[in-house]
Order: C-alpha cells, then structure tokens, then sequence
C-alpha cells in the first residue's frame, strides 16, 4: 500500500495534503492560542467534556444500526435517522398519557420503563417494515437503487409523521428522579447525563453481547463475510438481515429517549441531524464495527463540544458555537478522505468503500 | 415481490386490508381532509374522496392481477371481497375515531375527517355507504379484467383525464380566455370548482371515444423515440421552431400568477440539467448539490448589492464571476471525493452542502455574506436598456438560460466526454483499464455540473433581488434529485418532464404544499421499485435496467403483430 502511494503521488493528492495540513495548522494553532488566552478554566472544559460524552453515548446508539446494516449489506440506511425519530416522537405522547394517569412521578421507574419499551417498540416496528417494504426487493440491484430508495423512503417517514402527529414541537416532560445534578469529586454532573452516559455504556455492552455470543450474533457475522456461504449453511438470510434492522431499531429507539432527557424536545425533523452525525461517528470509528462506533461516537461527541471553543475561539471567531455541525461535518468529510477503514475499521478494498 | 402462492381470496383479502391501511394514513396524515375542499365535479366528487378510495382500487387492482386467470365469477368476487375489506379498514378508523378522541395525538383526526369518511351522513348510514363504495371499487378493479382490453383501457384513460381536467381548472380557464367562442365553451363546462357534471360527462365520452375510435393503441414513448430518429430533417426542423414559438409566447399566454410558476420549473430544470450530468450521466450521487447554487447566488449577491459591495457591477459584468466561482467549487469539491463511491459520495456531498449552508450562517463570515439576514438589493439584468423585473420577463432570461443548457447537456452526452461518464458509470474499473482518465472525467462532470446550477442561482438571486441561507437548504437538492430520478436518470427530456410533474404540479395544486416532501418520498420509493429508469428514460439507460423484460416485451409484441395481421388476413 504505501510502495503504490509513493508511485503515483499527483497533483490531486499534494492538493488534498496541502488543504489537511493546512486545516491541522489551523487547529493546532487556534488550540494553543486559545489555552493560551486562558478564556476558560478547567471546570468549564471538563462540563464541556461530560456533555460531549453524554452527547456521544446517544450517537453511539444510533450508530450501531447504522454499523450492523452496513456490516451486512454493504449499504448506507439513510433512513435510520427516521428510524431514530419515529420512536421518541411517539413516547412524547405516551409521557403525556402517562402523566394523566398520574403514573410519571409516582412510579418514575416503571413510568420510564413503558416510556423506553414504546420507543423501542416503535423505532423497532418501521427498521422492520422499512427492509421489508423498501429494501428486501432491492437486493442485488445497482447500487445507487437502494440508496436513492433510502433516500425517498427517509423523506417519506419524516413527512408522514409530520402529518400524524403535526409539525409543531412536542415537548417532553422532565421526570422529578432525573431533575438537579449531583457532585462528583467536585464537578458537577447533571443527572440526565450521567443517566444518558451509563444507559449507553450498559446498552452498548448488551448489543455488543447479542452480536458476539449469541447464535443469532453468529448468524449476523457470517451473513456480512459472505451471504451465500450462509445460506448454504442453513442460515435464513432474509431473517437475520431483518433481526439486525430490529436491533439497530430497537437501539435508535432508546438512543432516542437518551437524546430526550438530554434535549426535551421531539419534532418530526429531530432524526436528520443525529442521524447524520451518528453516521459520522460509524464512519470515524470504522463502519461495519461495532467497538468502533461507540469509540468513533464517543471522539465525535467530544469534538462537536469542545471544538468549537477550543479550535475556533482563539482564531478569534465570533459565536463558534454556531459551527460545532460545520466541525462534525468537516471532520467526516477528512475522516472519509484520509482514512476511509476509521481507527479500528477492519480494512475495505476501493470496492467496497 | 414474489409472494408464494396461495388462495385467491386470501390475496384479495391480504391486499384489500393494504388498500385500507394506506387509505388510513392517508387520512390520518391529513390530505383527505386538505383536498376535500376541491371539486373534480362540482358538487358530487372531491379530491379528497379520490384519495382514501384509490389506495382501496388500486390494491384490489393488483390483488387481482396476482391471480388474474380465473373464472368470471370468482374475479368479481375477489374484487368486490378486495375492496369490503379495505372499507372495514376505513370504518374501523371512523368507528375508533367517533369514540375516542384520537387527536391528542393524531392531530388531523378531526370530526371533519370523519365527515368526509362517512359521506357527511349519520354513523351508522355513513359507515354503510362507506362499505358499499369500496366494494363498489374493488368491483370497478375487477371490470378492468373483465372488459375487452381496448374498451377498458379507454375508460381509464376517460377517467383519468376528467381528473386531470377538474383538477386544472383555473390553469384551463386562464389559457383559453382568449379563444374567442371557445372560450365560452370551455367555461361553460367548468363550475366554481371544479368540472360541471355535464362537462365532466363530455370530456370522458370525448376522450374515451377517441381512443377507442383510434384502435386503442396510443403512441408509446418508445414508438415516439424511435419514430422521431426516422422523421425526415425538415420535420423535425419544423417541429423544433413550433416548440420554440409556443414557449415565446407562453407568458402573455399564462399571465402574471401561472408564469411565476412557470419560472420555478424553469429555475429547477436549469438544475436539473446540471445534476443530470452528475448524476444521470456520470452515476456519482451528489446530494449537496445545493451548495452551487447557493454559491452563485451568493457571488451574486456579493458583487451586485450595494450592501456589500464598493463598486457594484451590474448583472452582466458579475455572471462570468459567479460561473468561475461555481466551476473552482465544483473542482474543489470533486477533488477530495475522486476515490470514493455511491453511498460515502452521497454523504461527502451532503456534508459540502451543510458546510456551506452553516458558513453563510455564521456570524463569523456575517460581513461578507450577510449572516442570516442574506443580501438584499441584487441587481437585475439590464438587457438592452430594459431592465428585466417581472416574472414574464425573467422568463426569457430562464428560457435563454434553459436552452442554452440544454443544448450543451445534449451535445456532451453524444461526445467523446459524455461517452466516458457512462463508461465510468457502468464501471469505474474497466473504463480506467481501458485508458481513460478519471480523475479529469469526474472532475469535469462536478464542474459542468456546478456551472448550470449556478447559472440558475444568480438568475434566481437577481429574480428576487436577495438571498438567504435558509433558502439554499438540503431541501433543494433533494427537489432536484426527485425531478431528475422521476423524470428518468441521464434523460435530458426526462428533466422537463420531471420539473413539470414535481415542481408545476405542486405549485398548480396549492393544498398540495404540505404533502409534497411525503409524495416525494412516496414517489421515489415506488419508482424505484417499480420503474427504475424513470417516466421518460433514456434509452440506453433503459436497455441496461430492463434488458431481460424488454426482450420479453419485443417478443410479445412481435406475437401480437403477427396474431393482428393473421386476424386482419382472414377477415379479408
């Protein structure tokens, strides 16, 4: 690989180099200078810290569907971040409903319990219907068939919840367990982070489990190496391919109820943006891996907190919160151009990055 | 989707409770409701009934297609079993509705759905005349199969056309208000909303008598390809300066309302074309697409609006700039991307066009590109010492635009470059083997791609004289992908007809507005499931996705010639 780097170094390459050396410069540079001003102090950068942690337990979630269903079918679900919204906006509801039976502060675990299942139930019921209806009759047809499908099939969820359920905000109502914070080694950590932060560890931990030790788990992995190898072995492709959208639902689904206590607000558009940078995180942490989402997820959420005031305030930009998507953004774009595998990505060919 | 066999009336059953379902989100996302303030007859038949009852025809229609060869009797019961069940479905949601309050959650449950569901009769008669109608659909289904194929296609197609025609009503009556004595005609058959009954039965006997009286066989796209390659030069000379008088003369035609319409197709066939050369020719999926035209917009803007600028330049003199930006953008964005494919290509792009749309935001860039508030005072193109300021006259400036585009996007697709961006489509491997270079291929096809898109940007910049970063949104690109895959991928005609259909169409049927991204959505699913190679394809484009039904295709027909001429033989 490098021999063949060294052979044909061309302009475009110098051009890419030049632009990455010269945004590495940039960080470099604005990083120093800010730590340098001393703007912030070290208390104000570990709150920052535990809110881009917390931020990235949520994308972690999400972008397990993401990994398994690239793992498998070497395909891009645009629509997951639908996925991820269809749940959350319908346990908006049932928070409401729950809240007039007076259950919500009475039976706070249960209450979060019927919450998190609904959510699950329901981001888990269109991953479903979604593969059988759009993807399955897809399958083995040109590749920018099932993607334009996701695409479509995406705008379509978005905008038929919009109708279902308006186009207002829905708000999600606080629960009396998860309101204040508590002080750790004198920082202080509210508790919806640290619920948001252990949910996804202990969550990420079971999934992991499932596809691991598990003979459905095994039956997913060898489907992804080699789908007619598993077939001849016994295995129903069509339903594992259909479990791992489950899965990944069922995980978008209480990523979703995460992201609620953290940002108590549902709407039909909630899913693009998390859904977009979950897809980051898959990609930083090296798609089709599971470990590395939630590494990837973990690095990203860190970044889009702390960047923009670490980068960008000591280059004497104004408001850099506003650009903390422009960094996620941007850091996909080079993580996609500089080292497509991600830092634990398990090696693709040209072919099928 | 191959579903195993099995017995007819479980498929009629299994289908006609689809055709409920869907006709149940239908409602409940609220486009019954919307649409049932317009008439395609005028006091017996809305839009919005249309909508809850066509989901329940239509899947009864393909139950009955599955299972097609049967006896007369057993069609027609299937049918008409299709279509109750789909109105249980239906009754099933009025009867829960009317008992429960569903719209704390479901917030177009209103007691006017209901209304329109149950015919504005009591529950209980409404509920019955709900079953009796979609009964009645599935059996309309089943009369598809059971009429002669000639008679039956000519129903459908009168039916379809009374639709149509009430539908546009106020673009029918605009157009013919100058034809004299027909005028007359034409608005005596139209009522406030809508179509007369009269009108309505006109039209359909009309129309259906035509095409029955024609042998039932209408020229297909295909028959019209190949018809138009043989014509004769002169004809189609003729044919070219027809088509180019009529669009001259559209906006007098239209007035002010339609050719503002008119305006945005133009704009989103102007995209369209760009994109089809990314997209349609060269198969790499862009889906930032939106960022060129935001940066022709925006360097418009920038050397125009005295706001921003020190000296500013007059249209004309700022449009070689805003290409150049567009085309060192597009350059810059194909750049990075070169090495990757499908989907990280999508997601790249969709990112570039985020960036973008982010920056322009910012207060940081707020002294050059305006923040959120966007630029105002662009200026509008001087030609000839008329400024041109309404939208009949920026139709020109979109026309001239259009054509000129068009007639690059058509003589690339047949050169030596376009050839290359199919072989790169096909297979990027094989077509480096063969010795052609990506690298400057790809490059080329962002950079053309760029261009057309920000031609429409500074045309839509200096058409309303400002820009805004909420107007240059993913939402955009997502318009222009839709009109291109719909329209039928790397088909220059495709795009018109694209544009037409998803941007003309809407802005035609106001209620339409809200539903539109749904539809969309909707739309690209289906065609992709169904018609992949789009409503107007390009014929090679066509031949690679259908290669082994279009042989199938030819040989039917060539069966069916042949079984015509023995027919025609022995009547003599």
């Amino acid at each position: 690989m490098l021999r063949t780097w060294r052979q044909r170094i061309t302009a475009t390459d110098v051009v890419i180099w030049t632009i990455g050396l010269a945004i590495a410069v940039m960080v470099v540079y604005g990083s120093a200078k800010t730590l340098a001003l001393g703007k912030y102090d070290l208390v104000t950068w570990i709150d920052l810290s535990i809110t881009g942690l917390a931020l990235g337990g949520v994308y972690a979630l999400i972008a397990l569907g993401y990994t398994l269903v690239y793992g498998i079918l070497r395909m891009i679900n645009f629509a997951h971040s639908e996925v991820f919204m269809s749940g959350p906006f319908t346990a908006a509801f049932a928070a409401d409903a729950l809240i007039a039976l007076g259950w919500w502060n009475k039976y706070p675990l249960l209450s979060f319990l019927i919450v998190l299942a609904i959510s699950a139930g329901i981001s888990t019921l269109i991953a479903i219907l979604l593969e059988r209806i759009a993807y399955r009759p897809l399958r083995g047809a040109p590749r920018l068939v099932p993607l334009i499908t996701a695409i479509g099939a995406s705008f379509f969820l978005q905008y038929t919840f919009r109708g279902l359920y308006g186009s207002g905000l829905k708000g999600y109502p606080e629960m009396d367990i998860f309101k204040g914070f508590f002080m750790l080694g004198g920082i202080r950590v509210f508790k919806t982070q640290a619920t948001a932060i252990i949910g996804a560890v202990v969550l990420m931990l079971i999934l992991y489990a499932i596809v691991q030790r598990t003979k459905m788990g095994r039956a997913m992995r060898s489907v992804s190496e080699d789908k007619e190898a598993a077939a001849l072995m016994g295995i129903d492709v069509d339903k594992v391919i259909a479990t791992t959208f489950a899965i990944g639902g069922a995980a978008a689904g209480l990523a979703g109820i995460l992201y609620l206590l953290l940002f108590p607000v549902a709407h039909f558009y909630m899913g693009f943006f998390p859904g977009l940078k979950a897809f980051t995180a898959a990609v930083l942490g090296g798609i089709g891996n599971v470990p590395g989402a939630f590494l990837g997820a973990m690095v990203l959420g860190l970044l889009e907190s702390v960047g923009p005031s670490l980068f960008l305030d000591g280059l004497g930009i104004p408001a850099a919160y506003q650009l903390k998507d422009a960094i996620a953004f941007t850091i996909l774009v080079f993580i996609l151009i500089f080292r497509p595998t991600g830092i634990l990505g398990e090696r693709l060919t040209q072919a099928k990055a | 989707m191959q579903t195993p066999a099995s017995s007819p009336w479980k498929q009629a059953i299994q289908s006609g409770l689809i055709g409920g379902g869907i006709a149940v989100l239908l409602s409940l996302v609220g486009m019954v409701t919307t649409f049932s303030g317009r008439f395609i007859i005028s006091g017996v038949f809305t839009m919005g009934q249309v909508i809850f009852l066509a989901p329940i025809l239509l899947m009864s229609y393909s139950a009955l297609r599955r299972i097609a060869p049967q006896p007369t009797q057993k069609l027609i019961l299937s049918g008409l079993l299709a279509g109750l069940s789909g109105g249980v479905v239906l009754a099933a949601l009025v009867l829960i509705g009317k008992n429960i309050n569903l719209q704390v959650m479901f917030v177009n449950s209103s007691t006017a759905l209901f209304n329109i569901l149950t015919f504005g009769q009591a529950l209980i008669p409404g509920l019955l005349i709900l079953l009796v109608i979609s009964t009645i659909m599935g059996g309309l289904a089943s009369g598809a199969f059971l009429l002669p194929k000639r008679l039956g296609s000519a129903i459908i197609l009168g039916l379809v056309w009374v639709g149509l025609i009430g539908l546009l009503r106020d673009l029918i009556l605009t157009v013919t208000t100058r034809w004299g004595f027909l005028a007359g005609i034409v608005k005596s058959m139209f009522a406030g909303s809508g179509l007369r009954i009269v009108g309505a039965v006109i039209i359909f006997i009309l129309i259906t008598g035509l095409y029955y009286w024609r042998g039932g066989r209408p020229a297909s796209t295909q028959d019209w390809i190949t018809m138009s390659s043989k014509q004769k030069p002169l004809t189609r000379w003729l044919t070219l300066i027809g088509i180019i008088i009529v669009l001259l003369m559209l906006p007098p035609i239209l007035g002010l309302f339609f050719s503002n319409i008119l305006d945005t197709v133009m704009m989103y066939i102007l995209m369209g074309l760009g994109l089809n050369i990314v997209v349609g020719f060269a198969g790499l999926l862009d889906l930032g697409y939106v960022a060129f035209f935001a940066i022709g917009a925006y360097t418009m803007g920038i050397l125009t609006s005295p706001e921003l600028a020190a000296n500013p330049m007059t249209y004309w003199q700022a449009l070689p700039f805003a290409v150049i930006a567009c085309v060192i953008a597009g350059v810059i964005l194909g750049l990075p991307v070169l090495k990757m494919r499908g989907d990280y290509l999508a997601i790249v792009t969709l990112g570039f066009g985020e960036i973008v749309q982010r920056l322009a935001l910012s207060d940081w860039l707020r002294p050059w590109f305006g923040g959120s508030q966007g630029i105002q005072l662009i200026a509008q193109p001087n030609f000839f010492g008329t400024v041109l300021n309404t939208q009949q006259e920026l139709y020109y400036l979109f026309l001239a635009g259009v054509g000129i585009v068009a007639f690059i996007a058509w003589r690339l697709r047949d050169s030596r470059i376009g050839r290359t961006w199919m072989a790169i489509r096909e297979d990027e491997d094989v077509a480096v083997a063969m010795g052609i270079n990506h690298v400057a291929t790809k490059l080329m096809a962002f950079a053309t791609g760029a261009l057309f898109s920000g031609i429409a940007g500074t045309i839509f910049a200096a058409q309303l004289q400002s820009v805004y970063p909420h107007s240059m949104n993913f939402l955009v690109s997502i318009n222009v992908l839709s009109l291109i895959i719909i329209g039928g991928m790397g088909s220059i005609p495709g795009v018109v007809v694209g544009a037409l259909v998803l941007m003309g169409l809407p802005e035609l049927l106001r209620e339409f507005a809200e539903f539109r991204y749904l539809v969309y959505g909707a739309l690209l699913v289906v065609m992709m499931l169904t018609r992949p190679e789009g409503l107007w394809p390009d014929a090679r484009r066509r031949l690679e996705l259908h290669e082994e039904e279009l042989a199938e295709e030819l040989a039917v027909a060539k069966v069916q010639t042949e079984a015509e001429t023995a027919a025609t033989g022995s009547t003599k």
